[in-house]
Parts: structure tokens; sequence; C-alpha cells
């Protein structure tokens, strides 16, 4: 089955509003920014059995900047790890969509996350113990660019050029913003390429809401031979709602119903799949 | 009676373990052979993975090595582990359930010269919190051995702690071992001494010692901290009335406070803990410093005078 990317990443980008304004709680700039990120990954690049989520043989995705978790979910129920309507239980007490994922909990999450600047290091631990076990998977790592200020980040980042780890792409979701404001001002990362080209990595940069430009970057992730892939995808955060779009203010903030129902009327309707059960107009 | 360290008892046994089990894997943070993880890299090197002087980077790996089925052993120092990457251990190891194994050496002042940066008087402590956790503390090396043959075969996060300093081996090293059973090694009437790491040796140097006098002293080598024997702890308190407690590490936290906590909620006597006061500790050669942080014989001894004389003391006031 052939399935639009623009259209899932609507429909994540519609999930991601509904659940934080159902629970009132959560964080829509990073989540709406990842949408075509996870559409591609989950829906197209990743080899992963929604029905075996434990096959030993399925591509990882590991998601590090754990609050943003919204939009995974919305990419996991609608690939169909668990129902689509437990998506409105998200934060809410006894829920397994925990505010920030918690892998024995849920299906399809890989590790916890939250805490951040942690899952490179877990990612390369996957890597180095598929290699180990001669299992031809791939690991994604989903990375926000304020994280990246934790040191423990470049610990991983050399780990995963020592050991060549040509099984390994991380994404970079450059979106140049983190809580207290832009990350250039808050502590500047730049210049951001030659970082990670310093560091032994195979460095693409494209725009990560431009589907096919992704689609792109992972196929030259596969071709690496000896060198873990870095993905530097500038993004927006908030994207695709003209009043979340590049502000700080979002990271962390539950729209209204109001906003809510303008940000659904400016995503627009999503031909793939159902809205969830809960309106805001 | 054969002196070795707890370090080269793990070393040894995890040679064999990666024998016997191909999904046993280890990685070292720059401390190889320090842990004794080196004659391990040398026999499986395609298993070992060197991670360099980033031990929180070496625990989010090991945590991914287990989320992929295998059973990593990660290795460095006491306090680089429990303190340096506590959140790391915190998140990717125990919240995730991963099947990783913390293997550390240099826990306490036995640590001899390197002084108080390098000490960890407080790892117990800050491991016993964690959800999930497990948390071992062998007596000697033969019991490094069955503690880590043990951790292997125990699904979900354990600490395994050891001593880098050679101490008398006073455990048999056949015996089974059961992570959670406390393991009695002697019988008492008038007071128990419950013990961890190299402070079982001392204990039942200190009943010997005792006995002479006409004071009979049952030690209870308590090598898991996490989850505690709550029933010997409970039967030894009610056995002999009192309890004292030994362990290389701070009375904050750790085994003592451990015992504490389940004699006063299910049987009540007198403790006397021995341990470190509430302070860091120095540079001096192991023995020097177990005599002047209070972890010797004459301490435990001290201790459990102590602590029967409470006993006496309360059942006076209840005469």
């Amino acid at each position: 089955m052939t399935v639009d990317m623009v259209e899932v990443a609507r429909r994540i980008r519609r999930d991601v509003i509904q659940m934080i304004a159902a629970s009132q709680s959560g964080h829509p700039g990073g989540a709406l920014g990842a949408a075509e990120i996870l559409s591609v990954l989950y829906f197209d690049k990743m080899n992963h059995n929604p029905k075996n989520p434990d096959w030993p043989a399925r591509d990882r995705f590991v998601l590090s900047n754990g609050h943003i978790c919204a939009a995974l979910y919305s990419a996991l129920a609608r690939s169909g790890y668990f129902p689509v309507e437990e998506l409105l239980t998200f934060r809410r007490l006894n829920s397994r969509l925990q505010g920030h994922p918690s892998r024995h909990d849920l299906p399809g999450i890989e590790t916890a996350a939250g805490p951040l600047g942690q899952g490179l290091s877990i990612a390369n631990g996957m890597a180095l113990g598929l290699r180990l076990q001669n299992v031809d998977a791939k690991v994604y790592c989903l990375v926000g660019d304020g994280e990246i200020q934790e040191g423990q980040f470049w610990e991983a980042a050399m780990t995963s050029a020592h050991y060549r780890l040509n099984n390994l792409a991380l994404i970079l979701s450059w979106n140049g913003l983190q809580i207290d404001g832009a990350v250039a001002d808050v502590k500047n990362m730049e210049p951001i390429a030659a970082k990670f080209q310093a560091f032994g990595w195979n460095v693409v940069e494209i725009d990560g809401h431009d589907i096919p430009q992704i689609q792109q970057a992972f196929e030259e992730f596969s071709r690496s031979h000896n060198q873990p892939t870095a993905i530097i995808a500038r993004t927006v955060m908030g994207k695709g709602v003209s009043f979340m779009e590049d502000k700080a203010l979002w990271h962390g903030k539950a729209p209204s119903r109001d906003e809510a129902a303008r940000a659904l009327q400016e995503i627009g309707p999503s031909s793939f799949g159902e809205d969830l059960d809960i309106q805001f107009a | 009676m054969t002196v070795a360290s707890g370090r080269d008892g793990f070393g040894q046994a995890l040679v064999d373990l990666g024998a016997q089990n191909h999904r046993v894997v280890a990685l070292t943070a720059d401390l190889a052979e320090s842990v004794r993880v080196h004659w391990f890299a040398e026999k499986y090197p395609e298993r070992f993975f060197q991670i360099g002087i980033a031990e929180q980077d070496m625990i989010g790996t090991a945590a991914g090595l287990a989320l992929t089925g295998l059973i990593p052993f990660a290795t460095t120092f006491a306090v680089f582990a429990a303190h340096r990457a506590n959140e790391q251990i915190r998140l990717a190891c125990c919240y995730n359930r991963a099947n990783v194994k913390i293997a550390v050496s240099h826990g306490g002042v036995t640590v001899g010269e390197d002084g108080a940066t390098h000490q960890a008087l407080e790892d117990i402590a800050a491991m016993r919190v964690l959800p999930e956790m497990t948390v071992l503390v062998p007596a000697d090396a033969a019991e490094a051995r069955l503690a880590t043959i043990a951790a292997a075969e125990l699904e979900g996060p354990v600490y395994l702690r050891l001593g880098r300093t050679p101490v008398p081996t006073v455990t048999d090293g056949t015996g089974d071992f059961t992570i959670g059973k406390a393991k009695v090694l002697r019988a008492g009437r008038d007071a128990t001494v419950i013990a961890c790491g190299v402070m079982v040796g001392v204990a039942l140097e200190a009943a010997d010692r005792l006995s002479r006098e006409g004071i009979s002293v049952g030690v209870v080598n308590m090598h898991t901290i996490k989850p505690l024997d709550v029933e010997a702890v409970v039967r030894a308190a009610e056995e002999t009335g009192c309890v004292v407690t030994a362990e290389e590490h701070s009375v904050l936290g750790g085994l003592g406070s451990a015992v504490c906590e389940a004699l006063a909620e299910r049987a009540p006597v007198p403790v006397v803990r021995v341990g470190t006061r509430d302070t860091f500790g120095e540079s001096g050669t192991p023995d020097e410093l177990l005599r002047k942080y209070g972890l010797t014989c004459d301490a435990v001894e001290a201790a459990v005078k102590l602590a029967v004389a409470k006993k006496e003391s309360l059942s006076a006031v209840h005469r």
C-alpha cells in the first residue's frame, strides 16, 4: 500500500493538536516540527511490524527528545501498534501514553526518554548489539537541537564514529529554539555541520519538512560504508500552525479549545485516517 | 585462607560466563584492567566495548545493547557509575527495565591512597533507592564470583559492588548464592551482626573474639542489599534481641539504613550501625583507613557490646 506522506504528516499534526488540547498538557512545538520525519520513518523507510513489536530484526527508532512524544504516539497508533482511540488518554492517569515515553508500558517504544542528551548513547548500543548479532537492521535516532548542549550527547557522537556505526542515522531536528529562547542566544551550537564532520560523521543537510529531501537523506544514509550519518534537518517549531511557528512559547504549552480549533483549521483535513473523537469548535 | 579482591573474583567469573553464554558482553570506560575486565577483553574482543572516559555514555550504550537481547556488564569505579551516571542508570537501565549489570570496583575506603574522590561511601544508598534495581555487595573474591554468575542469570538491572583491595576469603564460594537470600554464617544468642562486603570477614573475627568473652554473636552475610532479606533480619532481631550492622559505606542510606527500616516496621530492637559517619574518606593505606574510619574488628566488638547493653537496659525498664 502506498501512502501519501503529506497526508500522514497532516494526520500526525491533527493528532498532536487534538491530544494535547484534550489533556491540556504537552509539547506541541517540537511534535509539529517532526511530523514529516516521523511520517517517512514509520510509513516508508523503517522495516517494522506493529503486530510483532519485539521482532528482533526490526529497524529501531529512538526518540531522544522524549517531550515531543505526542507525534511518536500518533505515528505508532496510526501504524497499528495500539488502538487510535487510546491517543486521547495521553498524559492521563493510568494511561500507557505517558508524558514522556515509557518503554515497558507501550508497544513500539524502544526506550524511555525525556532527560535530554541520552538517546544517542542508547541508539549506539542498539547499533552495536545488532551488528554483533549479525542482524541487518538500522537504528534511527531523533534528537532536538537544544539537547545537544548535553555533554553526554558528544560522548555518544564520538562513540558512533569510533565504532563506525554505518547502521545508525541521527536526525537532528534543528529548529533553533529551546525553552529559554533561541539556541544561538542560550548557548550557540553553530557551526553544526562542521562539528559533526569534525567528529567523523557523514553529514547530510536537508529541509526537515520536505518529504523527498528526507527520503533522499535516508538513501544517502544507506550508502554510508564506514561512518554514522547525521541528518541535519532544518525544521520549524510549531510547523503548520501560524501562531505557533517559530515561537519558543509553544515548546511546552497546550492550546486552548479555541486555539486548537484554529490550529486544526490551519492544518486542514487529512485523507489518511479519521480524526480523534473530540471537538473544539 | 586465600587472599583476593572482589574485582579479581568478578573478572574471572566474567571470562567463564563469556564461554558459557554468548549473550554476555562487557564495556568499560578506560578502566579495563582496574575492574579486571581485561581478561574478558583479551578472550572475547568482539564482545568487548571500550567506551573511553565517558561513563554516562557507557551506561546508555549498555542499555542499548541490553535492549537487543544481550547481557552487558558495564564496568568502572563505583563513584563514576553510581554518582556520575546516576540519572543514566535511572532512566536507561531502571525505568527501561534493561538487563544491564553495572559492575564496579573501588567501593569503600579500601581504595586507599587515591583518597576521597575515588572512595565510594554513598553508592549503595544512591543505587538502593532506584526502582527495579538489585544491589549486590559480595564479601570476598569467592562470593564475587557467585554474585557475578547470579547477576547474569537475573533479568533486570543489577549493581554489583566490588572491592579493590585483596581481603581474606571467608565464604566457601561453593554453596548456593541466591539473590535476596542472606547467608547465616554463624548462630548466636546475644546479638547478631548483619554485614556486607569486606565487613563480613571482620564480623566473623569479632564474633570469634567475643565468644571468648562469653558473648554469643551471630553473623549474617547480607550480600544482597536490595531486595533485602527482611525475614532474615527479623529473625535475627527476634532470636538475639539486638542487631549490629557493618558495612564499608556511610551509615546513611546503605545496609544499616535498610536494616533499620525493616526492623522499625517489623521488629523494633536496638541497632548499632558500624560504617563511616557522614563524611568523606581520605588518602592512606587501606588498613590505616579502616582503622581511622572505624571499620575494624574492635569497632564491631564495641558496637556489639553497646547493642547488648541497650537491649539489657530496655529489658530492665520493662521489668
